[in-house]
């Protein structure tokens, strides 16, 4: 996904992937590593096939991908290569800045 | 500000981070050097570290493990590989197992450390090199509220009309 090639519809689905707790909090987790359907529906006070719908709400906004292993359905997060790489260093600047803010505090208690 | 840059190489896997802080080079070289400081700001509120070695010579290793929401652990190894007091820190970050024994297969990172005065200030330059994606993707996992901020981020940035890649 191409940021700056976003068509409206698309990012219309992007807004209204992200407009649930829900799929936010499925973003996170398959972020850090994959996950099966049934795996994801254990986090969540839902039945499976609404947490089926959300990943496919998410399918469709390009982030995340699904794929059938046996019977499970594993859910991952959509990135390919370089797209993937940029998207963690963002993520691990956050990191950083963060870090260097707990840094001031400690300096400044002297 | 305590950041004032920062410059990422997609294609090298490497990020520089060039912070300043309101004290001189061997105080700030202390919050390295000092596992108790330390771990006081490695880790993230949520993801705290605790380091139980920290042989701060050049060969030394340090170990330290990271406790996330639930509980969970996990463990990480630094091999300092350089360490010229108060202006460089050169080390290598792991992935470990239950024993602090290293896991190859998830990736290292190599970080270099650099402190020098500004003034009455200090400027830190932090390089740090991962040996794959997967390895920063790792140490991501320890933070995912920070992912999830980043996340809305981006759809910020749609809306400014910036350009992401």
């Amino acid at each position: 996904m191409v940021v700056d090639q976003l068509r409206d519809a698309d990012i219309d689905r992007l807004f209204q992937a992200f407009a649930d707790a829900t799929r936010r909090d499925i973003v996170t987790r398959v972020t850090a590593g994959e996950y099966s359907v049934s795996g994801l529906a254990e986090h969540y006070a839902m039945s499976f096939a609404a947490v089926q719908k959300h990943v496919a709400v998410l399918e469709r906004a390009s982030l995340v991908t699904k794929e059938k292993r046996g019977r499970e359905q594993i859910v991952r997060a959509h990135h390919d290569g370089l797209q993937r790489a940029r998207r963690l260093l963002d993520e691990y600047e956050t990191i950083w800045r963060q870090r260097a803010d707990r840094i001031a505090d400690i300096l400044a208690e002297g | 500000m305590t950041v004032i840059s920062s410059q990422k190489n997609a294609e090298t896997l490497s990020f520089t981070v060039v912070a300043e802080f309101d004290a001189g080079v061997e105080r700030v070289w202390q919050v390295w050097e000092d596992p108790r400081q330390l771990e006081r700001w490695w880790g993230p509120p949520t993801w705290p570290a605790t380091f139980d070695g920290h042989d701060f010579v050049s060969g030394g290793k340090a170990s330290y493990y990271m406790t996330g929401p639930e509980g969970e652990k996990s463990r990480g190894w630094w091999r300092f590989t350089a360490i010229e007091a108060p202006h460089r820190l050169e080390f290598d970050d792991g992935f470990a197992d239950e024993n602090g024994d290293p896991i190859p297969a998830m990736g290292t990172s190599h970080a270099v450390m650099r402190l020098e005065p500004v003034g009455n200030r200090t400027r830190m330059t932090m390089v740090s090199t991962f040996d794959s994606a997967d390895a920063l993707e790792k140490v991501l996992a320890m933070g995912m509220e920070e992912g999830m901020k980043q996340a809305l981020g981006q759809i910020d940035a749609i809306l400014a009309g910036s350009n992401v890649r």
